[in-house]
């Protein structure tokens, strides 16, 4: 048989600077849940997996005109670099935004940031030595979890329920902490609309997490995106509002605006803001000032409050499918978290299913969700998964939930055959469960 | 150099790079399809590449290109589906034939086709789920592990990229192996687990008739050769060509041929093997549309028989459109 030449032998790892990265790249590789959500992003598949914003009610037209003026008088500030704070004028309307939210605050401890997800990274690389501890929700916002990671934190989650997180289990955790050591840098939290939880921290329990926090010394990160987009009353207040010392407040315009703007902030201490701001100048140099002066332009010229209004309306019907389509499909056992906001509802699987094993199975059947232990930092969260009503108009979350019910009863028909899975850690948190069924 | 009707500098005409797909390895397959279509921009060769949904049909119809260069993998992309199509059409395309892709990319069927034809095959059952839930599952998977031994692969029938894939040590992990398996696919081909070296034989098949080349030897860094160990570079270290024998080379090299001539395999395709300790290679399985990613298997093969990937996609258009 021929065969071709060859040339001289040669090893190869198809990278040749697989030896020179730091430690802390060991876990970026390919994962077979990754490649999936390539399929989810087809029109064929109802993806209920991401949270992206629904941005088809702006006003496309009078921003396209607002960008035209902005150009106009303002080009040359806008296409120049800026504070490394962030613009004046911006911080100031930034201040009136969160006082719906009862928080008083000075522009002067604003520090305005690539998207809140940059303002998590700032204030993680200011405090954050590797081996320190952030304290998080179980399940926690998968894109927080990414940032500690990769900062090298040791991530423990505290239990949640449908009131939000339990004070009894952070009094708990923080004993444990402390007991053996532990340095606890922060706790993260969202209190609003949680993401992935779907649920919200009570009002009666805000004090009594401040009043911990303060019983054992530990500043609050409290991330804020989706405070304005409750469906049924107005703005909660924001734990920043009690307690201007132990809190660092992020917000973001990216889901009462437009994620392609991304322009969020840290509302901080003096003394955390000026680092803050140190800490921005070195990473980007300034936030972007044609996306600053265009939310202000946005803030000052539009009616916001209003397009906040048609939001929530949207956000809200768009619940309601999904909670209607949940209740009448899902199989006997499998519960979820009733949202009064945001965008996110918690499901839970009956007993030994494991989400991740199924997905595959879901993509086959075109609908996409993301599995629950994305929301965990050590590996559980297997029995559940994060769904978002976001995005799909409400016949095809319906259609979506439909597919995936009928995927969920064949993968119990395979777990009565071979028993629950062993591949994935047990459950061992509580988590929000609100059963409907 | 491979030979073909006419000089791979030839200009064949638009070429329709189609990747993407609605298979679980749509990823792989725009990975694949944007290296390819780079590769063959490189020979000269005018490309536009396209995904594959409802209105792909009517594109071909109306403007129909000079070569269609399939690179779809999973279900419909491998199974003969799509070329059925193309055939449909009267389009010329890179790639076997639709009977010979089905037979290949069913598992099973080919590891059958090609034990008689003589080559070594591990052990194997293919069993769907409905036969476990009828005639109890625990009582099954003890006969499985009975027969074949421990450690055994449990893998999907049809599917690529070691997807739904897992090695069992031990019984108890059996289930959930079941379980993972049949997420992807109906049937699991349940296979004894060799040990031994990995190595893949690419074979190309263009005017003068199926040549192998050089083998390339897998060393994952750590674990098996897996998804991640597949498609992150770094995670695996390839040896090109791999540190056999020459008679060793030389059998495998017959090895992979015959699978491709057995199977009824066109234009290209690659053979996986492990050989074992004793020196005996065995068939795992030979892929009817291989992988062209940035991290695959042809590629590297190409590379190390000293072509040019671009030379060589384009002498496949050509060997396609000659056939017509």
């Amino acid at each position: 048989m021929e065969q071709q030449p060859a040339r001289p032998r040669r090893e190869t790892r198809l990278d040749t600077y697989v030896e020179r990265y730091a430690a802390r790249t060991r876990g970026m590789t390919a994962s077979e849940i990754r490649a999936l959500f390539s399929v989810a992003s087809r029109p064929e598949v109802v993806s209920l997996a991401g949270g992206m914003p629904n941005i088809s009610g702006l006003p496309l037209d009078s921003i396209g005109e607002m960008v035209q003026e902005l150009v106009a008088e303002q080009g040359a500030v806008a296409m120049q670099y800026g504070s490394g704070q962030g613009a004046p004028e911006l911080r100031e309307q930034i201040c009136d935004v969160m006082r719906l939210e009862g928080i008083d605050a000075h522009p002067d401890d604003v520090v305005v940031t690539v998207g809140s997800q940059q303002a998590v990274d700032l204030v993680t690389r200011i405090f954050c030595d590797p081996g320190d501890v952030v304290i998080c929700e179980a399940p926690s916002y998968v894109g927080a979890l990414g940032v500690f990671r990769a900062y090298e934190c040791d991530v423990v989650h505290v239990e949640m329920d449908d009131d939000g997180l339990r004070p009894a289990a952070l009094r708990d955790a923080l004993a444990t902490l402390e007991a053996s050591g532990k340095r606890v840098k922060f706790l993260y939290t969202i209190p609003n609309f949680h993401n992935p939880a779907g649920v919200s921290l009570s009002l009666p329990r805000r004090q009594e997490i401040l009043d911990i926090a303060r019983e054992h010394d530990v500043l609050v990160l409290e991330d804020n995106p989706y405070g304005l987009l409750g469906f049924d009353e107005s703005p909660r207040r924001a734990l920043r509002a009690d307690e201007s010392e132990r809190v660092v407040y992020l917000g973001s315009f990216s889901k009462t605006f437009a994620p392609g703007m991304r322009v969020g902030w840290a509302l901080a201490p003096h003394a955390v803001r000026e680092k803050l701001v140190l800490a921005q100048e070195s990473s980007t140099l300034c936030p972007p000032s044609f996306s600053q002066l265009m939310i202000s332009s946005y803030l000052a010229g539009q009616d916001w409050m209003g397009q906040v209004k048609a939001f929530r309306e949207l956000y809200r019907e768009r619940r309601d499918a999904m909670l209607a389509a949940l209740h009448d499909l899902m199989p006997t056992g499998t519960t979820w978290t009733v949202p009064e906001g945001g965008f996110y509802v918690w499901l839970t699987l009956p007993p030994g299913l494991d989400a991740k094993a199924m997905l595959p199975r879901a993509v086959t059947a075109r609908v996409a969700y993301v599995p629950g232990t994305a929301f965990y930092a050590d590996g559980y969260g297997s029995q559940c998964m994060r769904l978002s009503y976001c995005y799909p108009t409400p016949e095809r979350i319906r259609e979506g939930v439909r597919r995936l019910a009928a995927v969920i009863e064949e993968e119990l028909d395979l777990v009565e055959t071979f028993g629950p899975s062993t591949h994935a850690l047990q459950r061992s948190y509580d988590t929000p469960n609100t059963d409907l069924t | 150099m491979p030979q073909s009707g006419k000089k791979s500098g030839a200009h064949p005409g638009r070429v329709l790079v189609l990747a993407g797909g609605l298979s679980h390895e749509r990823d792989v397959s725009l990975r694949a399809g944007r290296r390819v279509a780079d590769a063959l921009r490189s020979a000269h060769v005018e490309v536009e590449v396209r995904d594959v949904d409802s209105s792909l049909v009517p594109a071909l119809r109306d403007d129909p290109p000079a070569c269609v260069f399939p690179l779809l993998y999973g279900e419909a992309g491998e199974d003969g589906t799509l070329r059925e199509v193309l055939d449909l059409l009267g389009l010329p395309y890179v790639g076997s034939r639709p009977a010979a892709s089905r037979l290949a990319f069913d598992k099973p069927v080919a590891k059958e086709i090609v034990r008689r034809a003589g080559i070594a095959t591990p052990d194997s059952v293919t069993l769907p789920h409905e036969t476990f839930k009828e005639v109890g599952a625990t009582a099954l998977m003890g006969a499985l592990v009975d027969r074949l031994g421990l450690p055994l692969v449990v893998k999907p029938t049809r599917g690529g990229s070691a997807l739904g894939c897992s090695v069992v040590d031990q019984a108890a992990d059996m289930p959930g192996a079941m379980v993972g398996c049949f997420a992807y696919g109906p049937f699991a081909l349940v296979e004894r687990c060799v040990r031994g070296t990995e190595l893949t034989i690419s074979v190309l098949d263009t005017t003068d008739g199926p040549r192998a080349l050089p083998a390339v030897e897998i060393r994952p860094v750590e674990g098996r050769y897996d998804y991640s160990a597949r498609y992150t570079a770094g995670s695996t270290e390839f040896v090109t060509p791999a540190e056999l024998d020459d008679a060793v080379a030389e059998q495998l090299a017959t090895l992979a041929v015959t699978a491709h001539e057995v199977l009824g395999l066109s234009d290209l395709s690659r053979t996986d093997v492990i050989v074992d300790d004793e020196g005996v290679a065995w068939f795992l399985e030979t892929n009817v549309a291989p992988g062209m990613t940035e991290t695959s298997l042809l590629p590297l093969a190409v590379e190390a028989a000293g072509l040019d990937l671009g030379e060589v996609c384009a002498d496949l258009v050509n060997t396609a459109i000659d056939r017509r």
